[in-house]
């Protein structure tokens, strides 16, 4: 029912539901549990994926998340397809549908597979090496050729519609790994108290103990032991155990980063489920218990579809009760694989031979091979594997030369050894170190309150595993403060053991031949690549990586890299702790974008800010901008007016009668103190101790090299009272400057700094009816010219509310603007604005209020200054204390380049041509005959079209500005060449006096 | 994320609650208008970027928005101390040989 390779009675499966599932279109049947891997072995199907640059037939290498071949596409809709998903990974539900990759038409047919006959010109650097001219033909024809044809997967091409959750967790010890060693020491620690957590990317506990047959602990097989032990850790309150859950990264200060699939292997996960869940744990102690990784042989068409793992196959068969084959083969350089190859005869399949690199072994598991009749060959090694889509043969031949054998089969299992999992030792920037006799890097030096245990640590045989974990986990919850364990220690009846093997290439895919040998299946790179990059030049085992990108595939050589480096240290002549490991970087497999952003994305990326008044102008249709985090009015259409309609009508508007402007997002901050006077003088250009209360003044803020950093009005409510206001986008940031000397430079100024931003909302009333507009409103505040004249605040009431009302103006004409606090902005606003409707005031937004300030000559700092920009170079000298002695920047300002001539000058620019408005940031140059690259003299910096001109206007910073009034200048745009006069920088009531009208 | 310990909370937060703030003890002049091109350069624009032990000024911008001064290993991104700003370079420093 579920598969012609299912062997009734093996594996741990045999109760299961059936689940139906499809592969290419094709239905097949598996049952829950499986992984898509099994399910389809189970089918007889070996044939998943095409390679990526030779486009090979490839099939299952593992059963773990170490695959690097049976990548594939799972489509739950059209909006949930993922690429480059591990079929060795994905657990199987009913109705899964998946796609193989990187094949076309078929994977039976694929046009691709030409790069493999090609294979001669597609080796290492070939890209490097091809492209390079002509240097024009890269953008238009290599690039877009190579970028279609490479690639795995096509990624999903809608929006996520699945949400990721997010946590962060503390715990005093957590353990990474949940095989016998991770479990011995997760009970070590929960068993003295300590809050602990364990983490396996497996969807259940026990690692190897999945497949090692021979395991015995406290009387019970190992997986049933680990079994119980995770239900009895479950059921502790101080212990969180995570399945499914990968720890992909490792930080500073045992910060640890994993991911949990919460509902990828379900059928109908629902809204309410997050497909992932990201957490963030901080520990006081790690401990790693990340197991081993068995490598592959390296020979000729290692890489043939039935060709796999010797421990995959036994897991196939053990945990899922697959077999991988009817007639199997077996290659190993070490123990492991006869275990497989006694537990495949045992459950029925046929062994056709062991061939054994070794020249004459011995030990337990060879003499039960023999003893079952399997054929063993020692001494030997397999040069070559038959057939195309799967295996059909393997060819022997005596590892120093001789007459060769083929050996029909349908499958083989490898074995060169195990390589311990240093990945997250490594992350954490502890430094491993190469023990010659066992070939391998394991844990050498600390850089963490970390320790690795069993098969990671290089630690063999499974009761040396349990009591180095278990002495581990205690020691970690003391070390975080717990007390002594108060437990038992597991005890291990039996176990299997096994170490050694063989790294690089083997017999029959030397130094010299030119067979494909393959040692990164992902990335196709072959023994002969990593050989040819080091003859090339390449001696740093990083440039042989990146040359070959051998290790650089999603698996990022989780089999590969040990044969990569001994290959090039062979190469070399050196031995391999000279050639040294590549770095070890997260995350340790492939982490979703989705778990990363978990939800900070739409809404939830950045907050937004919107004003008290905000409900109002949306109310009224406004066009809404984003200014930073805020959302600002625009402009208000009436009647299908479009833009520009609108802003004409609103700037007319404004200047003939009045306009209400929500100006709330200004920048507010409080400076108060018996100081606040002195501590103004220091921070900003402009004298303060003489400004008297209840006045205001232009201030510029400028930092210590002597640029402009802000500006704003700034009212004196009281002798020890400032209200500053600031540019919308510069109020955090001017905070900050002001908190920075405050705190760090004159900490013996006796002030508070209070950011007011949001306590107060404004309302800016322009325009000639502005005072009658307000008058009938306020209370306890004197609205005459005399009382109250331009640049004053005064403090009252307004609707019965407090306000501190300024008298000053952004537009050039008679204004104010009305602080109230924000709660009661959206009420004061409506009465102002029911005010304003008898006097026929408009609504404006941000565009009219930038068009009104251009038509005066007042700048926007960011806009009109660049950060290069001093107040000379803007025109504001006169805002420069010239009596001060010290204020910040004022050294800055005497720099020789900033007193020099030729500087950049703000001015107005008038187009020859009133018609044309000038694009903001267009160069400008003086003779528009030079050749190309002609010699810029400056740029537009703002431009509009002036309703109330009647022409566009401009303001430009250009060098030597100041001295060029009256002068023609150049504006060359991609449409022809513009005519600018140069003028001052104020088109509009140049007298001033509108400010009293 | 490393943790930082604020000398003013008395407690390790988590960096995201810190901003840098560039190296620590530059201290600007009382009479900074009086100063020479060479040394206005010093104090301005000139910075020790070392590798290995740094003094930096740190603000504990999300929590009680102290500027302070920390000791941290460029080479190993490990803090080895903080200290509140206005006191001086610690003369010695905790588990750091010489």
């Amino acid at each position: 029912m579920s598969g012609a390779f299912r062997i009734p009675g093996a594996g741990r499966l045999k109760q299961a539901k059936t689940a139906r599932f499809s592969f290419d279109g094709q239905a097949y049947a598996g049952v829950e549990g499986d992984t898509l891997a099994s399910a389809l072995l189970a089918n007889g199907v070996h044939l998943v994926g095409r390679s990526f640059k030779y486009h090979r037939p490839r099939g299952f290498l593992s059963a773990g998340a170490e695959e690097p071949n049976a990548l594939v596409q799972i489509a739950r809709d059209d909006a949930r397809k993922t690429p480059n998903v591990r079929a060795t990974v994905q657990e199987l539900y009913d109705g899964l549908a998946a796609q193989s990759q990187n094949r076309w038409p078929s994977l039976a047919f694929d046009v691709g597979a030409v790069n493999d006959i090609a294979s001669p010109f597609f080796s290492a650097g070939f890209y490097y090496k091809t492209f390079m001219w002509p240097k024009a033909a890269w953008k238009s024809l290599y690039e877009p050729k190579i970028r279609a044809a490479a690639g795995l997967g096509v990624s999903p091409d809608r929006p996520d519609p699945d949400h990721y959750a997010a946590r962060f967790a503390h715990c005093d010890v957590l353990v990474l790994g949940g095989g016998a060693a991770g479990i011995a020491a997760a009970l070590a620690a929960a068993e003295t108290g300590a809050s602990v957590m364990l983490a396996d990317e497996q969807a259940e506990f026990g690692g190897s103990l999945r497949f090692e047959t021979g395991a015995r602990i406290d009387g019970q097989d190992g997986f049933g032991w680990a079994q119980g032990a995770i239900a009895k850790l479950k059921a502790m309150d101080n212990v969180r155990v995570l399945s499914r859950t990968t720890a992909f990264g490792y930080y500073a200060q045992n910060f640890v980063g994993l991911v949990e699939r919460v509902s990828d292997h379900l059928q109908n996960p629902g809204r309410e489920l997050a497909r992932e869940r990201l957490w963030q744990v901080r520990a006081k102690r790690v401990v790693l218990a990340t197991g081993a990784i068995e490598r592959h042989m390296v020979f000729a068409d290692n890489d043939r579809p039935g060709i796999m793992l010797a421990s995959a196959a036994r897991t196939y068969l053990n945990h899922y009760g697959v077999a991988v084959g009817k007639n199997v083969g077996v290659y190993t350089a070490n123990d492991s694989a006869y275990a497989a190859a006694i537990d495949l005869k045992k459950a029925g399949v046929n062994i056709a031979a062991i061939v054994d690199l070794r020249d004459n072994p011995t030990g337990p598991v060879i003499d039960e091979a023999r003893a079952l009749g399997i054929e063993i060959n020692f001494g030997r090694a397999v040069v070559r594997a038959g057939g195309k889509f799967r295996v059909t043969s393997m060819t022997v031949q005596p590892k120093n030369g001789g007459g060769e054998r083929t050996i029909p089969v349908d499958a083989v299992l490898m074995s060169a050894g195990w390589t311990p999992s240093v990945h997250l030792f490594s992350q954490s920037r502890g430094k491993v170190a190469f023990n010659d006799e066992t070939k391998r890097f394991v844990p050498g030096t600390y850089a963490q309150d970390c320790v690795s245990v069993g098969a990671c640590n290089g630690t063999d045989g499974l009761a040396a595993t349990v009591d180095e974990a278990y002495a581990a986990g205690a020691k970690a919850a003391k070390d975080a403060g717990a007390k002594a364990a108060k437990g038992t220690k597991p005890k291990v009846d039996a176990g299997e053991s096994w170490s050694r093997g063989m790294l690089g290439a083997a017999p029959g895919a030397g130094p010299d031949t030119t067979v494909k040998a393959f040692v990164d299946f992902q990335n196709d790179v072959t023994a002969k690549d990593i050989r040819q990059a080091v003859h090339e030049g390449m001696h740093s085992i990083e440039h042989v990586k990146r040359f070959t990108t051998n290790g650089m595939a999603t698996d990022q050589g989780k089999t590969s890299n040990m044969h990569g480096l001994a290959i090039a240290a062979e190469t070399l002549g050196k031995p391999i702790p000279q050639v040294g490991l590549t770095t070890f970087r997260a995350p340790y497999t492939p982490v979703t974008f989705g778990s990363i952003v978990g939800h900070a994305r739409g809404p939830l990326f950045d907050p937004t800010r919107r004003t008290a008044i905000h409900p109002w102008a949306e109310a009224q249709g406004a066009v809404f901008e984003d200014v930073g985090q805020w959302k600002r009015a625009w402009y208000f259409p009436k009647g299908g007016e479009d833009m520009h309609a609108a802003v004409d009508r609103e700037c007319v508007g404004v200047r003939k009668t009045a306009g209400l402007f929500d100006a709330s997002t200004l920048g507010k901050i409080e400076v108060v103190g018996p100081d606040a006077a002195k501590f103004m003088e220091l921070l900003y250009t402009n004298p303060w101790e003489k400004l008297e209360p209840g006045r205001c003044r232009y201030g510029i803020m400028l930092r210590e090299d002597g640029f402009i950093y802000d500006d704003g009005v700034v009212g004196r409510l009281a002798p020890d009272r400032f209200h500053v206001t600031t540019t919308t986008g510069g109020a955090p940031r001017v905070m900050n400057h002001m908190e920075d000397y405050l705190q760090t430079e004159f900490p013996h100024l006796n002030v508070w700094l209070s950011s007011i931003t949001e306590q107060w909302a404004v309302i800016a009333v322009q325009g000639p009816k502005s005072r009658n507009i307000i008058a009938p409103l306020v209370e306890g505040i004197d609205m005459s010219d005399e009382a109250l004249p331009h640049m004053s605040v005064r403090e009252g009431k307004i609707c019965g509310v407090p306000t501190r009302l300024f008298r000053m103006s952004f537009t050039g004409e008679r204004g104010f603007e009305v602080n109230v606090p924000a709660d009661y902005g959206q009420a004061v606003w409506e009465a102002l604005w029911a005010e304003g409707q008898k006097h026929g005031a408009v609504a404006y937004g941000t565009e009219t209020m930038h068009v009104l300030r251009a038509e005066k000559g007042y700048i926007i700092v960011g806009q009109d200054t660049d950060g290069t920009v001093t107040p000379n170079d803007a025109g504001l000298d006169w805002a420069v204390g010239k009596k001060k002695t010290d204020f910040v920047g004022i050294r800055g300002l005497a720099r020789p380049d900033l007193v020099a001539k030729g500087r950049k000058q703000l001015v107005g620019l008038k187009t020859k041509d009133t018609k044309v408005v000038l694009e903001e940031g267009a160069q400008i140059v003086a003779d528009p005959k030079q050749s190309i690259p002609m010699k810029m003299i400056g740029h537009v910096t703002s431009s509009y079209w002036s309703e109330n001109c009647g022409r566009s206007i401009a303001l430009a910073l250009v060098a030597g500005g100041r001295d060029r009034m009256g002068e023609t200048l150049y504006v060359p745009m991609p449409n022809g060449v513009i005519e600018v006069e140069v003028t001052g920088m104020v088109f509009f009531d140049e007298k001033g006096e509108r400010l009293n009208g | 994320m490393l943790l930082i310990r604020c000398p003013y909370c008395e407690e390790e937060r988590p960096e995201l609650e810190f901003r840098n703030a560039g190296e620590a003890h530059i201290a600007r002049s009382a009479n900074i208008a009086g100063e020479s091109d060479d040394d206005f350069e010093k104090f301005f624009f000139i910075r020790s970027n070392p590798k290995g032990v740094i003094h930096e000024r740190w603000r504990h911008m999300h929590g009680c928005a102290r500027f302070f001064n920390a000791v941290r290993d460029t080479v190993t991104d490990k803090f080895i101390m903080t200290y509140k700003a206005g006191e001086p370079k610690p003369a010695k420093l905790p588990g750091v040989a010489k």
